[in-house]
């Protein structure tokens, strides 16, 4: 039995929840760039970075972006505890998703606002 | 097996004891179980190719030169439309076991014979959504 002080929450019942929050939050932004994409095939850089520049659009980039770290800390937190059983390795594996996620969200933010 | 026992306050517990084996090689594979590893996998590659997604979506808002670089690679490397139709078919199928993990919260396909239909409705629209986006890139 691995010892839960890692999970996102430090409760079973509110990594779940959170997982399903940011699921809704990625599957609706996944949704709207796909159809974005398809109905402008003709897109031009000044259209993309216009979209990129209104204000709904950060805050729902940026609530995509969040979503993107709790969800994976949640799903490859929940996949190391299941098939890495040694501490350190599983603690290594769990460091090295953690500054992913990190760096991810910190280069999102980046590109959004560096405009 | 017991696997639930009565506290001090009468209340039924899980018992944590339980016998757990999660090694792939010996545990039986049926469809809902193929799926549901396939949702771990993709959710894996996911974290992995998001590296190129936000690399591309780095270098398309970055300038109009940044932004032709992505197009152009998009419409003529082999290489470029083969990751981002990787990527987003690990997508597609995460999406489409997500929805019906949404839809076993709620309590639907948990029958034997409905789980395992859901299961393999899971695999024919994710790869019809897959054969989609391949046509779509290419």
């Amino acid at each position: 039995m691995v010892t839960q002080i890692t999970s996102f929450g430090r409760s079973g019942l509110y990594d779940w929840m959170m997982q399903r929050v940011s699921a809704i939050v990625l599957s609706l932004y996944t949704v709207f760039i796909i159809g974005y994409l398809v109905m402008n095939p003709e897109l031009t850089y000044d259209q993309w970075s216009a979209l990129f520049e209104a204000t709904w659009m950060r805050i729902f980039t940026l609530m995509t972006l969040l979503s993107i770290g709790v969800h994976s800390w949640i799903g490859l937190w929940s996949i190391s505890t299941d098939y890495l059983k040694a501490t350190g390795v599983r603690f290594f594996f769990q460091s090295l998703c953690g500054l992913a996620m990190f760096v991810y969200i910190t280069w999102g933010v980046q590109v959004l606002w560096g405009l | 097996m017991i696997d639930h026992s009565i506290d001090k306050n009468g209340v039924r517990v899980v018992n944590k004891k339980r016998p757990v084996n999660l090694d792939i090689a010996t545990i039986s594979m049926p469809v809902t179980a193929i799926v549901s590893i396939l949702h771990r996998v993709t959710g894996v590659i996911l974290f992995v190719g998001l590296a190129f997604l936000f690399y591309a979506f780095d270098l398309s808002l970055d300038s109009q030169e940044g932004f032709d670089q992505v197009v152009n690679a998009l419409q003529t490397s082999f290489i470029a439309k083969f990751i981002i139709w990787g990527v987003v078919s690990a997508l597609m199928y995460h999406f489409v076991a997500g929805i019906k993990h949404l839809f076993m919260d709620i309590g639907y396909f948990e029958e034997l014979e409905s789980g395992q239909l859901a299961a393999k409705a899971n695999l024919v629209i994710a790869a019809i959504l897959i054969l989609v986006v391949g046509v779509w890139i290419w």
